[in-house]
């Protein structure tokens, strides 16, 4: 019954496969019943060695530590070549109630990943009767990018950034990674996509240790605000539409995406502290801190 | 020359449901009891890690009992069978129904096929938007499925559980008040029923008091489906909440 695409639902008695005791893996309990379901589990085909494909990639993500957890924020666009595929398209995601990951690179494989990694975390969790710690939710994200290399190779590179909330040591972690699988943990903030370099620019000089939740969104806000500046993949602030960059936080109470309507105000603030000020020249935006 | 005995079908599948039914009395009983904001699973367990009560998915809950191993086994096989639905289709896609209808050929194929059949009993429940939405399926050891309203009792005192539900239970309890009438109705069939313990009477069955032979709250495990809560419903209840909720009086 493999390799059909079916479940195995309906039709009869379960399969041995779902019988067999031992594998916590969801990832790894289709490679045995259904690896078609996998995104590694696709053979390319005649698009094999052809130039890369012209798919949406989604662009920047940062993710900064404050003193109770981690702040994610990415933009909203999707860009296709010189054209934007998507003007709200979401980035960020939680993945479990401690964590959360960011995208860019590919949006099609990176969104399909990001699903298959959520039911991979709730699964363990169901089957175990426990979470995954912190750093064993990192390393499944990692192999599920080594699995898609052969993808990546193609044009189709997924780069996450992956944040959470330790709750063994009670501090919010980050953790970057490249298309090949390799795990870097990040200290104080990272970005990643088209507009990272600027967004880790503005990062460098906006972040600061000991910050709280509200200070870290701003810095957050700020970050995304320059990148959309300089790199044309990364879509700015829309005030005229309403969309804004989606940001979480992740703390000892869990994941926790910050509303639209609660983002709006802060927003505009930034947008207003930039009006004439379009680089937040230190001094102007955080006034007395400088 | 010895001559093999011819044994009846019917007596085959006889032997093999006596033999099932038996080991299924020997375990210690689970109440599914719907409320008005939910279904709750009680069951008499003093283990804090080998759960009768387990999530399947963002609605869907199982309760079992019989052999740890049988059901465990089930257990697992419907969480994959659930993620693998809501992977490759939509979140939304997966029913109790399915699930129910999964286990009830898996039983019922090992029931028949197999020389030694599953010892469990298993229900499971999805929660609705309203109480007349939600499903209990009651599923046996040969492959039966019962569709179930209100509450059921599984497990050795059964019969006795069911009768003591009969008398308490009422649509739209709270929580707090399905908890107890549950608590209650196992309480008085460990009472009744053969002692655990010791080779001489219950002493507190014949005090006949009903709140001073409560199943304590730390030989209890307690979850519920809970209408209330948004994507993953199913809930642990555990500590001092159970033991807060026991002690309220109606």
């Amino acid at each position: 019954m493999s390799g059909t695409g079916s479940p195995g639902w309906g039709d009869g008695r379960l399969s041995p496969a779902f019988m067999t005791p031992g594998i916590s893996s969801f990832t790894d309990f289709l490679r045995l019943h259904d690896p078609e379901l996998l995104p590694s589990g696709r053979t390319m085909g005649a698009l094999a060695g052809t130039t890369a494909l012209d798919a949406p990639h989604g662009t920047t993500i940062v993710a900064l530590k404050y003193n109770g957890g981690i702040v994610m924020a990415g933009d909203r666009r999707a860009t296709m070549g010189n054209v934007i595929a998507q003007r709200d398209i979401e980035k960020v995601f939680p993945t479990d109630e401690y964590s959360c990951v960011g995208i860019a690179g590919s949006a099609g494989v990176a969104l399909e990943i990001v699903r298959l990694f959520q039911v991979e975390l709730e699964h363990y969790e169901k089957i175990e009767g426990v979470l995954l710690s912190l750093d064993g939710k990192a390393n499944r994200l990692a192999s599920m990018l080594r699995s898609n290399l052969g993808m990546a190779m193609q044009g189709l590179a997924v780069v996450p950034l992956f944040g959470g909330f330790d709750l063994d040591s009670g501090i919010g972690r980050i953790f970057s990674y490249d298309v090949t699988g390799g795990r870097y943990e990040e200290h104080d903030h990272h970005t990643i996509g088209s507009g990272s370099m600027f967004a880790r620019g503005a990062m460098k000089k906006m972040w600061q240790p000991d910050m709280n939740a509200d200070q870290a969104v701003m810095v957050a806000l700020g970050a995304l605000y320059d990148a959309a500046d300089d790199d044309s993949a990364t879509g700015g602030p829309d005030l005229t539409r309403g969309i804004f960059p989606v940001v979480a936080t992740v703390n000892v109470e869990g994941y926790h995406r910050i509303k639209d309507n609660e983002l709006e105000p802060l927003v505009q603030a930034l947008v207003a502290a930039r009006t004439g000020d379009p680089g937040g020249a230190r001094g102007v935006e955080e006034g007395n801190k400088a | 020359m010895s001559m093999p005995f011819y044994v009846s079908p019917e007596q085959i599948i006889k032997d093999k449901a006596d033999y099932a039914r038996k080991g299924i009395a020997r375990g210690r009983s689970v109440v599914v009891i719907q409320y008005a904001d939910g279904i709750a699973f009680v069951a008499e367990n003093p283990s804090r890690a080998l759960h009768k009560i387990s999530e399947i998915y963002d609605r869907i809950a199982f309760a079992a009992v019989g052999k740890y191993n049988e059901f465990e086994s089930l257990r697992v096989a419907g969480v994959r069978l659930a993620d693998t639905r809501g992977y490759s289709y939509d979140r939304r896609d997966v029913t109790v129904r399915g699930l129910a209808n999964a286990y009830a050929q898996t039983l019922g194929s090992i029931f028949t096929e197999n020389p030694k059949p599953y010892e469990v009993e298993i229900v499971v429940a999805e929660v609705g938007a309203a109480p007349a939405d939600d499903q209990m399926y009651r599923l046996t050891f040969d492959g039966s499925v019962a569709d179930e309203h209100g509450f059921v009792a599984m497990g050795g005192s059964a019969e006795s559980i069911t009768e003591a539900l009969e008398a308490g239970y009422q649509p739209d309890l709270d929580l707090a008040g399905a908890l107890r009438t549950a608590v209650e109705a196992l309480s008085s069939a460990r009472q009744n029923g053969e002692p655990k313990n010791g080779n001489g009477k219950n002493p507190e069955a014949e005090s006949g008091t009903a709140s001073s032979s409560m199943i304590p709250a730390d030989q209890l495990e307690v979850a519920i489906l809970d209408r209330g809560r948004s994507r993953r419903l199913f809930r642990r209840i555990t500590g001092q909440r159970l033991s807060d909720l026991l002690t309220i009086t109606t």
